[in-house]
């Protein structure tokens, strides 16, 4: 190693030591930006030096470097500009789109190189396995991740999208995806070896996505987060850099953590999730909407009077909370109880909302101390000693169901929402969740439905509440 | 096997069981800004993006390396922003607290 590659691979070293402290210090509320701003640091490094590689080395021609210096200030300022701009319920949508563009320029890459090899050429195993990777992976979730931006955004319909014959044009995607594989690997380059990769790649990421409906979300973006991570770290096997194996083997392990995280908390399989639908994969919905049920309509005074004169309060937030934008009204409300001495917590499940930890990201949002959001397991242990459990736009991770055979959320992990006193239902309507199937809660005897918009009946509620407490 | 393969392979398989070690420990609160943190990380392929473009020498190339050189500069400008302000609100409410309390007493 000459001297100046010594002082730039012992830079990149440093620079992954960065994101894995970084990483290390995301574990507490207190640690984590300085994590994150560790790891940005490490990044900045990595970059200068690249810079300074490329300086030294001046092999390339200045058109080369005016496209850099004007892609690199388009890619900063646009990233910068979604980054600060985004709405804290945007946020799925945002990191998918980062998933798609990271897996993209991954793709890019891997295309540069290959075709950089002359045609014809016999490719060492070393570099056509991991470029064909890189290209499949890195389509795969370039496609994929806008796919699900868009379902996220509403761009795309957020329902299952299936139809007759998914299942044998999967099949042949794969196929021609491992045919390409087979290609790339055994027989010298060759340009439609790449664009059949590419290709049928990108349909494949397209199908992947486009039957999988919205409550599935949360495994679908750590997933297409895990792709990424993998196609990046393909990429770094290609031109053969360690920083970019490190860090995109960093964050496949992430991605997969999450993912089987998400699929547990739903009690499915990570294979069910993709092949879409819910349980037999059929979207169900139809066989159980016209049972009739029992439930309580209430009153915003009368949840006013519950929350008065409770001592504990629980709130459930769900995805609802999210698409009402309600999450400064739930704050509002929880302020005003705990200033008048009412303990406030939160009850979040894992899969509430659109990603992993997205309800968590809603509250800090509004100033909830980290210490009142209660996971499933703590929050469970508080159920039965609360007066009233206010649940705002959840449903299937609130259903009893969940805890008998033969449903289609069985085994699914549920908060117990049935045990607290009295609960109470804010929802728009009694439209089934995405499972299919009514929720036993609703019909319980402690358990009254108010029928609104979350934003609209917590201000409601808010004002009813004020003046019980005043009295 | 080549002794670079071997190198590589062996730093991917560890950097795996590192970051299993270390994710696993972040609480489910944090899981969203800790995704887009990883996110930003994987912004690293900018480096890859940068190294490409250097080489290129006729038109395609020049495309193509434009392309790598944007996505990558999105990925990790915006991941590191977007990361940043989701934990300036994490960390937010605690001061808050802090200065109440100094406030009372």
């Amino acid at each position: 190693m000459s001297g100046l590659m010594t002082v730039v691979s012992l830079s990149y070293l440093v620079s992954a030591a960065c994101y894995v402290i970084g990483l290390h210090m995301m574990r507490t509320p207190k640690t984590a930006r300085n994590g994150n701003r560790l790891s940005s640091v490490g990044m900045f490094l990595a970059v200068i030096m690249t810079f300074i590689v490329a300086l030294v080395k001046h092999q390339a021609s200045a058109m080369g470097w005016i496209l850099l210096i004007v892609a690199l200030v388009i890619g900063v300022g646009y990233g910068v500009y979604k980054a600060r701009t985004v709405k804290m319920t945007d946020m799925p949508q945002l990191v998918s789109l980062f998933n798609a563009v990271g897996g993209g320029a991954a793709a890019a890459i891997g295309t540069f190189d290959y075709l950089s090899k002359p045609n014809g050429a016999s490719l060492a195993f070393a570099f056509s396995f991991p470029v064909i990777l890189d290209l499949v992976i890195g389509s795969v979730t370039f496609s994929g991740s806008l796919i699900a931006t868009g379902k996220l955004s509403g761009h795309v319909s957020g329902k299952p999208i299936s139809f007759p014959g998914a299942k044998l044009l999967n099949g042949l995607v794969v196929l021609l995806i491992l045919g390409s594989i087979v290609l790339t690997v055994g027989f010298p380059t060759n340009v439609w070896t790449l664009v059949l990769a590419i290709v049928a790649s990108l349909v494949f990421g397209i199908l992947m996505t486009i039957p999988i409906g919205g409550a599935d979300m949360p495994v679908v973006v750590s997933l297409l987060n895990a792709f990424t991570g993998l196609a990046v770290a393909m990429a770094g096997f290609v031109i053969d850099n360690q920083v970019l194996i490190i860090a995109g083997a960093l964050v496949g392990a992430a991605g997969t953590i999450l993912t089987l995280q998400m699929a547990a908390a739903m009690n499915r399989s990570v294979a069910n999730i993709i092949a879409g639908g819910f349980g037999t994969g059929d979207s169900g919905g139809t066989a159980t909407d016209d049972v009739p049920v029992n439930v309580k309509e209430t009153s915003a005074d009368d949840i006013g009077v519950q929350l008065a004169y409770a001592k504990n309060v629980m709130i459930i937030p769900g995805y609802g909370l999210a698409a009402a934008q309600a999450q400064h009204e739930v704050a509002e409300l929880a302020k005003l109880l705990t200033d008048n001495g009412i303990n406030v917590n939160y009850a979040i499940h894992p899969v509430a909302g659109r990603m992993p930890g997205h309800m968590n990201v809603l509250l800090a949002e509004v100033n909830v101390p980290y210490d009142q959001m209660k996971q499933l397991e703590e929050a469970n242990s508080m159920f039965e000693n609360t007066d009233v459990s206010l649940v705002i736009g959840a449903n299937d991770v609130t259903n009893p169901a969940a805890r008998k055979p033969n449903t289609a959320i069985s085994g699914m992990p549920i908060l117990d929402v049935d045990k607290s006193k009295s609960v109470v239902v804010i929802k728009r309507s009694m439209s089934t969740g995405y499972a299919g199937i009514q929720n036993e809660l609703f019909s319980d005897d402690q358990t009254s439905m108010f029928f609104s918009d979350a934003k609209k009946g917590l201000q409601d509620i808010i004002a009813a509440t004020k003046e019980y407490l005043d009295q | 096997m080549s002794q670079e393969l071997y190198t590589n392979l062996a730093i991917f398989v560890l950097s795996l069981l590192v970051g299993f070690e270390v994710i696993s420990k972040i609480p489910a609160t944090l899981h969203t800004p800790m995704m887009s943190g990883a996110n930003a990380i994987h912004g690293v392929v900018v480096v890859g993006s940068i190294l490409v473009a250097l080489e290129a020498d006729s038109p395609l190339f020049y495309v193509i390396a434009f392309i790598a050189a944007v996505l990558g500069a999105v990925n990790v400008a915006g991941g590191y922003v977007v990361t940043d302000r989701m934990l300036e609100m994490f960390s937010k409410p605690k001061e808050k607290q802090d200065d109440t309390k100094g406030g009372e007493h």
